[in-house]
């Protein structure tokens, strides 16, 4: 745990029980019980808010993880689960399992983002990119003699950008300052103003005015307002924050401050995933230089009055997260579910005062049209889609990465540049998103078509989508919160229907099952994750039936379990193997 | 005319809902001019000859429950899962909180008073199932009358409808699941 | 411009802060729901009180009443969603009724009669659960919660203590108790704390009473569900648990 998480900016009345639990985790390798409730005392939380957070959060665990706790993704694009049981075989464990000296446990974890350079793993934390199974012998000696991680090969942990085609944000070399520099000189008005002219919409994908956002915060009355920059980016097959993370925070915390211009906030938060955690230190470093160069902090570029700060507050491994009042719930140490709409964030956000939560990419842009004016960032991109759009792009295309183009590219074009054209298939925006074919490539990437908020992911005709729509619907029963009954329960169900029909036990009765509950699931969930988790697989049976036809038994009925399977214990402890023993 | 064939059995049940039915008293009488027994605990016929009605109380615990059920399916035109049990596994599925394991160690080795701690391996003891299911888990079922039991009317309302060709429908008031 | 709004084509008043659901328990209109209690904080989780406001599916205990706004709530449509949905929750947890002493005064089995439920429809899940029967008086038996969180409110608003919560995630999800040990023996929930009386369903029980009452002689063997909840009819469930 880098010290600087733990001492933050001094903004927080105390530790956030998120980073005291990264801590006990990273200590003990598990949150040892005993450990509870003096933290509960400590941070004056109720012994039932720190217990129900360590079991809301992937990356908290009741038992010991092994010293070595690898994490593989389990991604279309960044996942490695063949690699995952080959390095258990290597290392004589089970998945989920501790070995039993301690050393090691290997498990699968959502998407880490890294799907331009996968197969991905985390290890204690850390992310290490591009592993093949030529390494994996390497890997397992030095889990086995415990060499340290700082002398594991630095190469492995070599996270790159992978910026392929840059545009009108990543192509612009601003120098720090630029953007708060026009800002200040024009008036807090002006800069509204400007964004309006922009046309802004948000980058997270639903794409609302920004400018309107902004507004609306302004106008709210109350003691604090503030600024919350959502790199919770958890959609499986985006990256794009990470790469402005990592080669363009500068710009991401000056859009912060932008926005804190605005809006009259003080204070301001970079929720930030558990999976970039290996960010932290250089965007410590950045707050820093800002800090410094009074670019943050207090009468910011010699404004009287102009204060404001930032702290990064880091997840833990729940994608809902990604859900901007789950993300409030979260910043304020508690489980991350989506609160009651309205009223909304702008209104009652973090402990209850006006917030804004924008996309890391939104505020990127907010520097630019500062610096530059509403009317040149009008001018790229669509009727109702301003400016460029960074796009993360991989799966199967022989240049996976970062690409920036205006709003309006057509999925065909981009393929093209990606070295994609051999797709059957594209998922536009992730899971979440929208399954397209051939027949829609020349659909426009816009929101006045297919609105994303950036993942690309690229499926030729060698993959199985049915195994790919299994991945996603598998995905959303992991993630859901379990707040509202349709998603909690029908997750779980969507996903039990679609494993029968995926191992050749579905019949039709089933797909017909599983397509009217994934259409409740859809309209009567609470927030946007259960309203877009059966998605992928309806999508699937609208675009590519003939991929569940081929999997279907014709018959009327098939069990929803295997019946000779569950004879097992009892033909164990009998020992009986005769006929009766046995269900076919 | 022929009369309508009616097959009955209790799989992981008690005979409640069997008791239950009797409960239609005299209207068994009149019952018993359009129908007749195949299979059922009440003419002890073994096996099930092509019926139209099958009636199956109970839910699944043993490897025997699944092949009696798989042959009322079978053989019948109408499956109906009658009572609790049959519907969610009932009384018996509150096994289902411990594993099969667990219930056949504290019945045969652990229990208080057990003599001679054994588990049985006798080839005519069904095996146990993991957990104990509902049929519609295994089987298609056509219909479904709640209760544990459901009342002698509730029987009575169901095979008059389905006796007159219509679709059964059980008036609110029969409606309970205990 | 006054203060009306439409439930199915009915014309009904409403204060402003009220919310559809509300309004209409106030007119005598019956929306089902499970999670939501008047006097409670709403909620919005159980869905059952979903209903369609130009076409779009909200929850009527959270979303706020507005002049002119038509809600569709008693359509074919809709009171299949929620069979649905009161499905969902019976396959969801250990909801086996012969077993429960609140069978008959069980808000969720009274929703099932509601909507003509005959059965679970789903594989159900069959999830192993802890209960927790540490306190004197009380038993918790969370393999019949259905996550409603009228506990978690009724003792943090009514009773000024703070009892239970949820935790977890999604159909791991699971209440727990705000002690040390975990355990309701510990906590400071007495037996007439609102919290010890809300529970829908038999999550909650008081001990030592139960067939005071016979089956088919309980609040929903006699009244329906619709009646509970709507003004002036003050539905009472049958005291046979108190002393």
């Amino acid at each position: 745990m880098p010290k600087s998480l733990s001492s933050g900016a001094g903004q927080q009345p105390h530790d956030h029980l998120l980073h005291r639990l990264h801590d006990l985790q990273s200590r003990f390798l598990h949150i040892p019980p005993l450990e509870i409730a003096p933290l509960a005392t400590e941070l004056d939380l109720p012994v039932s808010q720190v217990e129900s957070v360590i079991d809301f959060y992937s990356f908290f665990h009741r038992s010991p993880r092994g010293r070595f706790d690898i994490l593989f993704s389990n991604c279309t694009s960044c996942g490695g689960l063949t690699l995952m049981q080959q390095l258990c075989g290597l290392l004589g464990v089970q998945p989920g399992v501790t070995r039993a000296d301690g050393m090691v446990s290997i498990d699968q974890t959502s998407c880490v983002g890294m799907c331009d350079q996968g197969a991905a793993v985390l290890v204690n934390g850390r992310t290490l990119v591009r592993l093949t199974a030529a390494q994996l012998p390497h890997l397992a000696q030095l889990v086995n003699t415990a060499t340290p991680l700082d002398e594991w090969p630095a190469d492995w942990f070599a996270v790159q950008d992978n910026i392929r085609h840059a545009g009108l944000l990543l192509n612009d070399t601003l120098s720090a300052g630029d953007g708060l520099r026009a800002a200040v000189q024009a008036g807090a008005d002006q800069l509204l103003a400007e964004i309006r002219q922009a046309s802004l919409r948000g980058r997270g994908g639903a794409g609302f005015p920004t400018a309107m956002k902004w507004q609306f915060c302004r106008d709210a009355t109350a003691p604090e307002h503030y600024v919350v920059c959502n790199a919770d980016e958890g959609e499986p097959g985006t990256f794009k924050d990470r790469v402005l993370l990592h080669s363009y925070a500068q710009q991401v915390f000056e859009g912060m401050a932008l926005c804190a211009y605005v809006i009259k906030a003080q204070h301001g938060f970079l929720y930030l995933r558990g999976e970039y955690r290996y960010l932290v230190p250089s965007l410590e470093a950045t707050l820093d230089a800002m800090r410094t160069a009074n670019l943050l902090g207090e009468n910011i570029l010699n404004q009287p009055g102009f204060n404001f700060d930032i702290s990064i507050v880091l997840g833990a491994g729940a994608y809902i997260c990604g859900e901007e009042s789950a993300l409030l719930e979260s910043l304020e140490q508690k489980r991350g579910v989506p609160r009651v709409r309205p009223p909304f964030p702008v209104t009652h956000g973090y402990l209850g005062q006006p917030t804004v939560v924008d996309n890391v990419e939104t505020l990127v842009a907010a520097v630019h049209i500062a610096v530059h004016g509403g009317e040149w960032f009008r001018a790229h991109g669509t009727a109702q889609s301003a400016g460029s759009k960074v796009f993360s792009v991989s799966g199967d295309c022989t240049a996976p990465g970062i690409y920036e183009y205006p709003f309006g590219i057509s999925v065909q074009d981009l393929l093209e540049a990606c070295g994609g054209q051999d797709a059957q298939a594209v998922q536009i925006g992730g899971p979440s998103g929208t399954l397209i074919g051939r027949a829609e490539f020349g659909r426009k990437l816009a929101f006045e078509d297919l609105a994303t908020g950036g993942s690309i992911m690229i499926y030729s005709a060698q993959r199985d989508l049915l195994a790919v729509v299994r991945n996603f619907t598998h995905f959303f029963a992991h993630e859901s919160c379990g707040f509202c009954t349709p998603c909690r329960v029908g997750t779980p169900l969507l996903r039990k229907y679609l494993d029968k029909i995926a191992s050749g036990h579905g019949t039709v009765y089933d797909r017909e099952e599983m397509a009217r509950l994934g259409k409740l699931v859809k309209r009567r969930s609470h927030c946007g994750l259960g309203q877009t988790a059966a998605n992928p697989l309806l999508d699937l049976l609208a675009k590519f039936p003939q991929v569940y036809a081929e999997r279907l038994l014709h018959q009327d009925y098939e069990p929803f379990f295997n019946l000779d399977a569950a004879l097992t214990t009892t033909r164990e402890l009998t020992h009986r193997d005769d006929a009766e023993a046995h269900l076919s | 005319m022929s009369k309508i064939r009616i097959a009955t059995t209790s799989l992981a049940g008690c005979f409640g809902c069997h008791m239950s039915f009797l409960d239609m008293d005299e209207r068994l009488v009149g019952l018993l001019e359009y129908v007749e027994f195949d299979r059922s605990p009440l003419t002890d016929i073994k096996h099930c000859q092509p019926c139209d009605i099958g009636l199956v109380e109970g839910g699944l615990c043993n490897a025997e429950n699944v092949h009696v059920l798989r042959e009322f399916r079978q053989q019948c035109k109408i499956l109906i899962a009658v009572g609790a049990c049959a519907i969610n596994g009932g009384v018996p599925a509150m096994r289902n909180h411990y594993t099969v394991q667990e219930c056949l160690e504290e019945a045969y080795l652990n229990g208080v008073g057990v003599d001679n701690p054994m588990i049985p391996s006798d080839p005519e003891l069904p095996l146990l199932l993991s957990k104990v299911h509902p049929l519609h888990e295994v089987v298609r079922v056509d219909y479904y009358l709640p209760g544990c039991p459901p009342s002698g009317d509730a029987f009575f309302t169901i095979l008059s409808d389905l006796l007159a060709g219509k679709e059964p429908s059980l008036p609110k008031a029969m409606l309970h699941y205990d | 411009m006054s203060n009306t709004l439409f439930i199915d084509g009915q014309e009904i008043p409403f204060a402003p802060g009220q919310t559809i659901m509300d309004a209409s328990l106030e007119a005598g209109i019956y929306i089902p729901h499970l999670c939501h209690k008047p006097g409670l904080t709403p909620h919005g989780s159980c869905k059952l009180c979903t209903v369609e406001v130009d076409g779009r599916s909200v929850s009527a205990c959270t979303l706020p009443a507005a002049a002119g706004m038509k809600v569709d709530n008693n359509t074919p449509a809709l009171q299949e969603v929620r069979k649905t949905l009161v499905q969902m929750l019976f396959v969801e947890g250990n909801h086996l009724c012969p077993t429960c002493s609140k069978t008959g005064d069980c808000t969720l089995q009274a929703l099932g009669y509601h909507f003509g439920m005959l059965d679970g429809h789903f594989p159900p899940f069959y999830p192993r659960r802890e209960v927790d029967a540490s306190h004197p008086d009380l038993v918790l038996d969370r393999d019949r919660c259905v996550l409603c969180e009228l506990c978690v409110r009724a003792s943090r608003e009514q009773d000024g203590k703070n009892v239970f919560a949820i935790s977890g995630r999604g159909a791991s999800a699971h209440i727990i108790v705000n002690t040390s040990s975990g355990k309701l023996g510990d906590s400071d929930l007495t037996l007439d704390d609102a919290a010890a009386h809300i529970c829908p369903v038999g999550a909650i029980l008081p001990k030592n009473h139960g067939c005071e009452v016979p089956f088919g002689r309980r609040t929903f063997d006699l009244h329906s569900v619709a009646e509970s909840d709507v003004a002036h009819v003050g539905l009472q469930k049958t005291e046979h648990h108190d002393e």
